[in-house]
């Protein structure tokens, strides 16, 4: 597997996720600038880091959303490239339309950092065939707007379809609607979540419960 | 001429810093006070000299950029 981690002004899990990528899947992996138009050649996975961008400036994620390199991420994922967004990152897939629904500033104005209990909701994905569906994990979320909204239609399309991959086990901090913690685009090749797998990858983050995230993909794209 | 760009939350979506300003309020003795929304200013400059061709220009930006439209209503002000 071939992984490219974009990086942009205000990005700050950039380097996280690049390691967890090298650590754990084993994947080389290249630093793309926001101002590049194209992404390198031979990707199986471009991954959209945590943190601020832009300074969350206008709405969380809606500048970088805009950004030169995020026309050549729709094109990769809309060639069923995969594309995983943490926190900022998910703001930023759900900004460019492509996952849907939208994530509001939480529920109890707090900015919320902390280990969470999550429910794996589905193991049919690139990104959770590791855990089955019903597994526990324990990973850390970090944000100030991390409650996931979605029309009715939307909500029933996600759930009808399996593509809601995480839940929040314990009640959604945040005050996510359905208690949304990731999702999964139709051809479930594009995820967003809240919570930092990144974070949780090696024995000194006091967890390792997002590393199989990471084995799943590379499991997914070995051959790719 | 200039256009002014009103982007408030849609209704029947929470609004938890209206709320916290409603509370606020009444802390301060306001009373009455049975909802809040916040939503943002944002005004525009624009070289454009025609008021509807103006109008047709910041609906684009709004739809691109200004609002998202999953959660998010707009006005225009052409002024």
């Amino acid at each position: 597997m071939r992984a490219a981690v974009i990086v942009f002004p205000g990005s700050n899990c950039d380097r996280d996720m690049q390691v967890a990528l090298q650590a754990v899947a084993s994947a080389p992996v290249e630093m793309v600038w926001h101002k590049d138009t194209s992404l390198p050649k031979g990707l199986d996975l471009v991954a959209l880091p945590g943190g601020f961008s832009f300074g969350d400036h206008l709405r969380c994620g809606a500048i970088a959303g805009k950004s030169p390199i995020m026309r050549a991420v729709s094109d990769f994922a809309h060639a069923g490239g995969h594309v995983l967004g943490v926190c900022n990152g998910f703001q930023i897939l759900t900004e460019t339309g492509l996952l849907p629904g939208a994530l509001l500033r939480n529920g109890n104005l707090k900015f919320l950092c902390k280990p969470v209990a999550l429910t794996v909701k589905t193991s049919a994905s690139p990104f959770t065939s590791a855990w089955n569906a019903g597994d526990k994990a324990m990973i850390p979320i970090a944000h100030h707007d991390g409650a996931y909204v979605a029309d009715p239609e939307t909500l029933k399309a996600l759930e009808g379809e399996d593509r809601v991959a995480f839940t929040y086990a314990d009640g959604a901090p945040n005050g996510a609607v359905h208690d949304i913690a990731g999702v999964l685009s139709e051809n479930r090749r594009v995820l967003g979540m809240m919570p930092h797998p990144e974070r949780a990858v090696d024995a000194a983050h006091g967890g390792t419960d997002g590393a199989p995230l990471f084995r799943s993909l590379a499991d997914a794209l070995v051959s790719a | 001429m200039k256009a002014r760009v009103h982007v408030s939350l849609k209704t029947g979506v929470l609004d938890p810093q209206g709320e916290a300003i409603r509370h606020a309020l009444g802390t301060l003795g306001f009373e009455g006070v049975e909802g809040v929304r916040q939503g943002k200013l944002i005004e525009l400059e624009l070289a454009q000299t025609d008021p509807a061709a103006a109008e047709a220009e910041v609906k684009k930006m709004c739809e691109a950029l200004l609002a998202n439209p999953v959660i998010e209503s707009y006005t225009i002000e052409i002024a």
